[in-house]
């Protein structure tokens, strides 16, 4: 199947409770390239790899948190025919006008059945990542801290998994790539609209909608070892890692940024085509799943949180 | 004050984000003066605040304090293997 519906994750709003510490945080240590500040103060950024004009959006506010997760569809017919699909599924949508976010055009929202706040939208300015499209360099120059290559998932945590699942699945078109299941009862869903490990994933947890982690790509295990480097060097809060998942094969290290929104950077994950089977890990081996090593469950890493 | 107890390699406060954001380390301050950075409002109200209910990653002792601990993990659902 070629890429026609959702092309990729676009962005994420994070809300933090210190707006230059994070910018630190998330454009000298992450190594995101800051692009704008917009008349509300917000601060957007992207990962160098990354062409269109931001991924991460920073909001200085008194709680921390994610307000929305967007992703970009091929075109505006396809925006439209989402949102006419979404209403059906019963979804309640709001219309974000071009421009609330700059660089950025028509935005639909809807909150999906866990909760969390998500957008589509069609457009969004041309940025380039700093490599020419003729003959082009392999790497831009000048790159800092972790020098993450794109923005690549959330994972979240929500109650009704269930009605998440259908949405993304029927509605959206995404994939089911893995899951944990524990008998019947799906415990995570990861996700893909592309040919990724996820491109989204849900865990169920009762109570309110929460933000797990917004995770960034790097090329190698190599690159994660330094991300640990630049961690302890520059004082982050780690919270595991480096190791492997079991989930999604991917090498990772995850740390939280100052306002404790939780980061993950990773390399390696699987990869899927329509036709590959879905992966499942059972309940007794959860441990494993996530850590594969350690094969051990962290009670940080399963119950530490920001809102959604 | 967390940082504090996790470089004596000491427990007690539930250690979470570090950031003021998760809530998971929420202390009452029974006695003794501090000082605290921003915390998220999710989970130290202006009233909490007032009355000593804060985050131990945000706060910074100026005498011995004595806390009470109230900040706790919650799990995600993992029914097997509660």
């Amino acid at each position: 199947m070629a890429m026609t519906g959702v092309l990729r994750p676009g962005h994420v709003q994070l809300r933090v409770l210190d707006l230059d510490e994070a910018v630190t945080h998330y454009r000298d240590y992450l190594g995101l390239i800051e692009t704008h500040r917009d008349s509300q103060g917000r601060v957007y950024l992207k990962a160098w790899d990354e062409q269109d004009w931001f991924s991460v959006v920073l909001r200085e506010a008194d709680e921390a948190g994610m307000d929305h997760m967007a992703f970009k569809v091929l075109d505006e017919e396809t925006l439209w025919r989402f949102q006419a699909d979404l209403k059906k599924f019963g979804c309640q949508i709001e219309r974000i006008a071009a421009g609330e976010l700059d660089h950025c055009g028509e935005r639909v929202r809807f909150a999906a059945p866990t909760g969390h706040l998500f957008e589509l939208y069609a457009n969004k300015d041309h940025y380039g990542n700093g490599i020419s499209t003729t003959n082009p360099a392999p790497w831009p120059e000048g790159l800092k801290g972790m020098q993450a290559v794109r923005f690549d998932h959330c994972l979240v945590y929500g109650e009704d998994l269930d009605g998440s699942v259908k949405l993304f699945t029927e509605v959206l078109g995404f994939q089911l790539t893995e899951q944990i299941v524990d008998g019947d009862l799906q415990l995570a869903a990861f996700m893909t609209c592309s040919t990724k490990a996820h491109d989204v994933a849900f865990i169920r947890q009762e109570g309110k909608a929460k933000l797990h982690h917004a995770s960034f790509m790097l090329k190698t295990w190599e690159n994660v070892l330094r991300a640990g480097d630049i961690i302890s060097m520059k004082d982050i809060a780690l919270d595991m890692g480096p190791t492997r998942h079991g989930l999604t094969r991917g090498q990772t290290i995850y740390f939280f940024d100052p306002s404790g929104n939780r980061n993950e950077v990773f390399c390696e994950d699987s990869y899927v085509y329509p036709d590959t089977p879905v992966l499942t890990w059972t309940a007794d081996r959860t441990g494993q799943a996530i850590f594969y090593h350690s094969r051990e469950l962290n009670d940080r890493f399963m119950g530490v949180t920001t809102g959604a | 004050m967390l940082k504090g107890m996790e470089q004596l390699g000491r427990k007690g406060i539930p250690v979470g984000c570090r950031g003021g954001g998760c809530g998971i380390c929420k202390i009452e301050i029974v006695r003794g003066d501090y000082s605290c950075q921003r915390m998220s409002r999710a989970h130290i109200s202006v009233e909490e605040e007032a009355q000593g209910v804060v985050l131990a990653c945000r706060t910074r002792p100026q005498s011995d304090l004595d806390v009470r601990v109230l900040g706790k993990i919650q799990r995600a659902v993992m029914r097997a293997l509660d």
